[in-house]
């Protein structure tokens, strides 16, 4: 057993427990993104960033692949985890302003406008679908391609794979594409409004009843009543 | 491109695991310039490592290309020391001049263009390398001149001063018949005049009779990797030898050295596959 303390409170955990789980563990709130349970740990959204160490020596890391040390000090709510958290969600909603995930995370920290250059990716290469297809589907039929900038998730040479079972996992798991809309009906699900969507607050009286306020807004909800 | 070459180079890389993946396709792309969809495929398939994975790397690295490069190769180089020294003028000029953006080939499917970040020669800058040969200083002057030497040829070797290249006589193997054509010169010799067939296609081959070049000429282009029957233009009879090619495995074509022994060539085009034997002879 490993002893560390998170938020000054000391707690005991297995050997090879990521700092997420002890913190999860004890009840301390740290948001994910690129995680989930069932899929390994990538560390790519950033977003579960904690604080360890004391003094000048304390840095930030990536709380869901880093493993739990002997006396390790970690603060998962001090203003340098805040500041930088909002700055990578402010980042995200950048890139991605579309993504309900993103919206909420952002909402949830009281993000109301983000000071980037909007752009309208449909990716934020956070893994969760490569790592679904290989590790819970044993397809491989999807991976990342290229680097950099160019850099971009798809199938080898950009056709059908043979390896793809069509099982859409991959849509299931993603929290920025377009596919994503789940309208209001479960049983509706992909409704393919996504694909003629028009910003429906210009027509909507309630306002305030929409998911989202961002700016701009292009994936409100479809139909709430 | 040839299924069994591709399985050739991975059988004498693979050893089990992925650690040799990229000097393998390094290899691949060594042989065909270029990595084809159908040989990914193929070392997929015969090293285990997910089709994935092997694009995943092929797209990482610049260094590897998954459309056919030109037979020559130009890197401008645009690092620091290059670009304050003019690097963007000297690759925009090629550009103009080649009709082409970097990272594309030109038509003919004889020029590369490419930008590298830095090529280690700071001081010589700007610097443009063209199939390995490194041109210092250059000026927009200069761009012309070397694209016309990469056309030439670069790597050619002077077949007047080269030692390991020297001219041999050839008969054929059944009716001894001499094969030398001194009607045709290849190379400043006489050629070695031979049928072939492929194709339903029935014509006559020149080759250069000088042991080392691989000049050819022909009545009916051969496609790249095809294998052909040889034919004795005197006695009819198929020049074909009881072994294969160690590169390629394509039946080998023999022929009588007149000093003495036998020369074996591959019969496919573009196989560079040959043997020398000279037993028996005092040299």
């Amino acid at each position: 057993m490993i002893t560390l303390h998170i938020n000054g409170l000391p707690v005991s955990v297995e050997q090879g427990t990521t700092l997420l789980e002890a913190a999860q563990f004890m009840g301390f709130p740290i948001p994910t993104l690129c995680h989930k349970e069932g899929l390994s740990p990538y560390g790519a959204c950033r977003l579960c960033l904690v604080e360890i160490g004391e003094g000048p020596r304390a840095r930030l890391v990536s709380s869901c692949t880093y493993p739990a040390e002997e006396g390790l000090q970690v603060r998962t709510a001090s203003s340098r985890v805040i500041q930088a958290r909002r700055i990578i969600l402010e980042l995200l909603l950048a890139s991605c302003p579309q993504s309900k995930t993103i919206q909420d995370l952002a909402s949830a920290h009281g993000i109301q406008q983000q000071r980037f250059k909007q752009e309208y990716e449909n990716c934020i290469l956070c893994g969760l679908c490569v790592r679904m297809c290989e590790e819970q589907m044993m397809a491989k039929a999807i991976g990342f391609r290229s680097r950099g900038e160019k850099r971009s998730i798809g199938t080898p040479f950009d056709i059908q794979s043979e390896d793809c079972r069509r099982c859409g996992a991959c849509l299931y798991i993603c929290p920025a594409c377009e596919l994503r809309c789940t309208y209001t009906e479960p049983e509706r699900a992909i409704c393919g409004g996504c694909a003629n969507l028009r910003p429906p607050c210009l027509e909507k009286e309630g306002f305030e009843d929409m998911m989202c306020y961002m700016d701009p807004c292009v994936a409100c909800e479809i139909k709430k009543d | 491109m040839n299924p069994k070459q591709i399985e050739k180079i991975i059988d004498d890389h693979h050893n089990g695991n992925q650690a040799g993946l990229i000097s393998l396709l390094e290899e691949i792309q060594a042989k065909y310039s270029y990595l084809p969809e159908e040989a990914l495929r193929i070392v997929s398939q015969k090293t285990g490592t997910s089709l994935v994975d092997l694009y995943g790397v092929a797209t990482f690295y610049r260094a590897f290309s998954l459309r056919p490069r030109g037979k020559h190769l130009i890197s401008v180089c645009l690092g620091t020391a290059c670009h304050v020294r003019g690097g963007e003028i000297i690759a925009s000029e090629f550009q103009r001049q080649l009709a082409i953006k970097p990272g594309e080939t030109t038509l003919d499917h004889e020029i590369s263009l490419e930008t590298v970040n830095c090529l280690g020669a700071c001081a010589l800058g700007p610097i443009v390398v063209a199939d390995g040969h490194y041109f210092s200083n250059v000026t927009v002057k200069k761009v012309e001149e070397i694209i016309h030497k990469a056309r030439a040829g670069l790597d050619r070797i002077d077949i007047r001063s080269d030692e390991r290249i020297f001219p041999i006589e050839v008969s054929c193997s059944r009716c001894n018949h001499s094969l030398m054509d001194k009607s045709r010169y290849i190379d400043g010799y006489p050629s070695i005049r031979v049928t072939v067939s492929f194709n339903l296609k029935h014509g006559w081959l020149r080759l250069s009779c000088l042991y080392g070049s691989f000049s050819v000429d022909y009545e009916y282009q051969v496609p790249l990797d095809e294998v052909v029957n040889f034919f004795c233009p005197y006695c009819h009879a198929e020049l074909r030898s009881s072994s294969f090619c160690m590169d390629c495995g394509a039946p080998m074509v023999p022929l009588l050295v007149r000093a003495g022994g036998m020369v074996q060539i591959c019969s496919r085009r573009g196989c560079k596959g040959h043997m020398l034997d000279l037993t028996g002879v005092n040299v």
